[in-house]
């Protein structure tokens, strides 16, 4: 046997540890987190970041500098790391905080729009984010185009002074609440040799003429996810993202953000602490409860060593893919978890508690491995990256 | 790749093979290149490395099916003999915890499966009352394997001459984190290894007119595997890590290797299973040399805690701890 380790790529970067005011940011956090709760201001729930709509809560977080951490201070942000962002991020989903509201614009749009945005795009949308007063959707996926993104089929023509965009965008998160949005269209013609040329990214003000904004009921009958219908929707020249053509790179860009972070482990988190507290005084669950423990640091950790390969800089696709495949998986193993332990029937029409977070998480569930890429599809992405595609 | 991962790979690389008993020229090479007693104090022959270190040479080690008594040396019978102000014997050693009766300098007892005991050059051990070194000549031992076929030897210790010490506080406890810790690198490595050849062999094996890793089906098993020797390697590494930073005395040392263990052997068993199914039934046989990762896959998840005694551990502290306190363990931040 050869050299065997030398044969695989990095399957996930070295331990990141925090910076040391780390902590101090925490406490900040859960103090605030733990007066909030007991004024009674939000009840935990599960997938809050998709559920959890709650503008004021947004605006007090932005108030208190915990939106737009990483946008620089003359844009309105606080120019902190990715490090300080995953620290409060993680405080709020594991306490079950309704962060839905903000949660587009100060993950992908903020960072994307000072990678590629121009100086005007970024003085537009980038203050009133960081005070979390803009709420962003994300149009990427058409009817005929979930994960195959180089299927996009919205057209974008280019007219006097900008561009007319006609065409569908689904499952696009809040934006019957939202003010903008970016939209992937096609702005030249598809070409089969290179199906991801010809794409290109635009911001697109909700409110624009032209554009229709319709419900897709969850199956719950709960209002998240939009069909977004533009009838020849004029978007100015200076509402193009980066550049023209370039779309599926930046595209990709924002996907290893979207992917690795700790909203695809924490989905359920609200679920485990209750189920905790259901099992309190029991015995013979230590087994169970301890697997899972055991794979929610894991997870963490790896997490954590993608956040810090992006700090400085990297981009980790594949170790990207590979905490949203174990992470989503786990969020479904919690639910698997708590019906399995504790004989308690899962109700929507409860108020809080356990019964109501395990209904939520139950029929929240089959989202978790599909958003931000299919599961499948980011095996694919491992496969190739291991050398055999 | 990071120069102490360079140097274990140069001397590790080519170090598999069918045999059984300690490998003396690798473990030659292992001490000429400093690697064999790599967090051991100067005083003590080491080189003063981190547990991170650490990680990457175990890690490796496993990877090659590398038949040296690393852990044992370094991280067990070492600190304990350094730590105890005794003299760190040269050559390979070994080190277990077990009761055996101290009468002066004569000891009595009987110690079942001694990892290498029949090729090392002394064999330490951890009673609840002193560390004793044990000189091998004069020692009965008979031979013992685990599933990889690496000695677990029985130890008969009859009235021997032995160098005692009294025990230290908490040497107990920090025993068992360091033999668990450094069996969850040794597993990483394993399962990393494991999928390196199986990642191969679907490249090469031609089945349908096509390489079977051109197949979706066998590709989604291997990104499972794949999934499952990252969570390993991760968390093994952020152990040590979490050893380096804030020793084995520590809560959250004591969480993290218990973690560690416990995830590492879970994921042993499933990338085994993955590495079988897609080689076929040639790697189900003796004649094919995947059985020298995924037997000590097998074996090494259930030595030194197995996978379900350190979650049972797990769920009892995070039980008794409640529900708030469930967030602040996983964070190691109160």
């Amino acid at each position: 046997m050869t050299s065997t380790l030398s044969r695989l790529p990095a399957l996930v970067p070295p331990p990141t540890e925090l910076p040391p005011r780390a902590a101090a940011l925490r406490a900040e956090v859960r103090a605030f987190l733990a007066e909030e709760r007991a004024a009674g201001a939000w009840t935990p729930r599960a997938d809050v970041w998709l559920s959890g709509w709650d503008e004021r809560f947004t605006q007090e977080l932005g108030r208190r500098g915990w939106l737009g951490m990483t946008i620089p201070v003359e844009y309105g942000g606080h120019g902190l790391g990715a490090l300080d962002r995953y620290v409060v991020t993680e405080e709020l989903l594991a306490a079950g905080a309704p962060v839905a509201a903000h949660w587009v614009a100060d993950r992908q749009i903020g960072p994307t729009l000072m990678r590629f945005g121009t100086e005007e795009q970024r003085r537009r949308y980038l203050p009133r984010i960081a005070a979390g007063e803009c709420y962003f959707g994300i149009g990427m996926s058409e009817p005929d185009a979930g994960s195959d993104l180089a299927a996009v089929r919205t057209r974008a023509v280019q007219v006097d002074g900008g561009w007319e965009l006609t065409g569908t965008k689904v499952w696009t998160s809040g934006a019957h609440h939202a003010h903008a949005f970016f939209a992937l269209a096609r702005s030249a013609p598809k070409d089969d040799a290179n199906r991801h040329a010809g794409l290109s990214q635009f911001i697109v003000d909700l409110d624009s003429p032209g554009v229709q904004i319709r419900p897709i009921p969850l199956l719950t009958g709960a209002h998240h996810f939009n069909e977004v219908v533009f009838d020849r929707v004029f978007v100015p020249d200076g509402q193009v993202l980066g550049e023209l053509g370039a779309g599926w790179a930046q595209v990709t860009g924002e996907l290893a953000f979207e992917r690795s972070g700790p909203e695809r482990f924490l989905s359920t988190f609200p679920l485990l602490t209750a189920l905790l507290g259901e099992l309190a005084g029991t015995s013979g669950t230590e087994r169970e409860v301890g697997r899972i423990v055991s794979r929610l640091w894991t997870l963490r950790r790896m997490s954590l060593a993608v956040a810090g390969s992006l700090e400085s800089g990297e981009a980790p696709e594949l170790a990207a893919a590979v905490v949203k495949d174990l992470g989503t998986r786990f969020e479904n193993e919690i639910v698997d978890a708590a019906r399995t332990l504790v004989a308690v029937p899962p109700d929507p029409g409860a108020e809080s508690g356990f019964a109501r977070l395990l209904a939520d998480a139950v029929l929240h569930a089959p989202g978790f491995t599909l958003r931000g890429g299919t599961n499948e599809v980011l095996r694919g992405i491992v496969a190739r990256g291991m050398g055999l595609r | 790749m990071s120069d102490v991962l360079d140097l274990a790979e140069s001397v590790l690389a080519g170090s598999a093979s069918a045999g059984t008993d300690l490998d003396g020229a690798l473990w030659t090479a292992l001490e000429e290149t400093g690697l064999a007693r790599l967090t051991l104090p100067e005083a003590a022959g080491g080189s003063e490395a981190s547990f991170a270190d650490a990680a990457e040479v175990l890690q490796a080690a496993g990877a090659h099916a590398a038949r040296v008594p690393l852990v044992e040396t370094d991280l067990l019978a070492g600190w304990l003999l350094h730590s105890h102000g005794l003299e760190v014997p040269d050559g390979p050693l070994t080190a277990v915890a077990a009761d055996l009766a101290v009468d002066g300098t004569a000891v009595r007892g009987a110690l079942e499966r001694v990892p290498w005991a029949r090729g090392v050059s002394a064999v330490v051990v951890l009673t609840p009352s002193h560390v004793v070194l044990l000189p091998v000549d004069g020692l009965a031992v008979t031979d013992g394997a685990n599933l990889a076929e690496e000695p677990r030897d029985r130890v008969v210790v009859d009235g021997a001459d032995a160098v005692v010490a009294p025990v230290a506080e908490g040497a107990a406890a920090e025993f068992r984190l360091r033999a668990a810790l450094g069996r969850a690198q040794l597993l990483a490595g394993a399962a990393r290894g494991a999928l390196a050849r199986t990642v191969q062999y679907a490249g090469e094996r031609v089945q349908f007119g096509r390489p079977i890793g051109k197949f979706q089906a066998v590709q989604q098993q291997l990104a499972l595997a794949a999934s499952e020797v990252a969570a390993s390697g991760a968390a093994a590494s952020a152990a040590a890590a979490a050893a380096d930073r804030d020793g084995f005395g520590a809560a959250s040392a004591a969480f993290a290797v218990a973690a560690a263990k416990a995830r590492t052997g879970e994921a042993a068993g499933e990338v085994a299973r993955i590495a079988h199914q897609v080689h076929g039934a040639i790697g189900f046989t003796r004649e094919h040399d995947l059985r020298l990762l995924t037997t000590r896959l097998w074996a090494w998840r259930d030595e030194d805690g197995s996978d379900a005694r350190w979650q049972a551990e797990l769920g009892a502290t995070v039980l008794a701890a409640g529900p708030d306190a469930l967030w602040p363990l996983v964070t190691g931040t109160p």
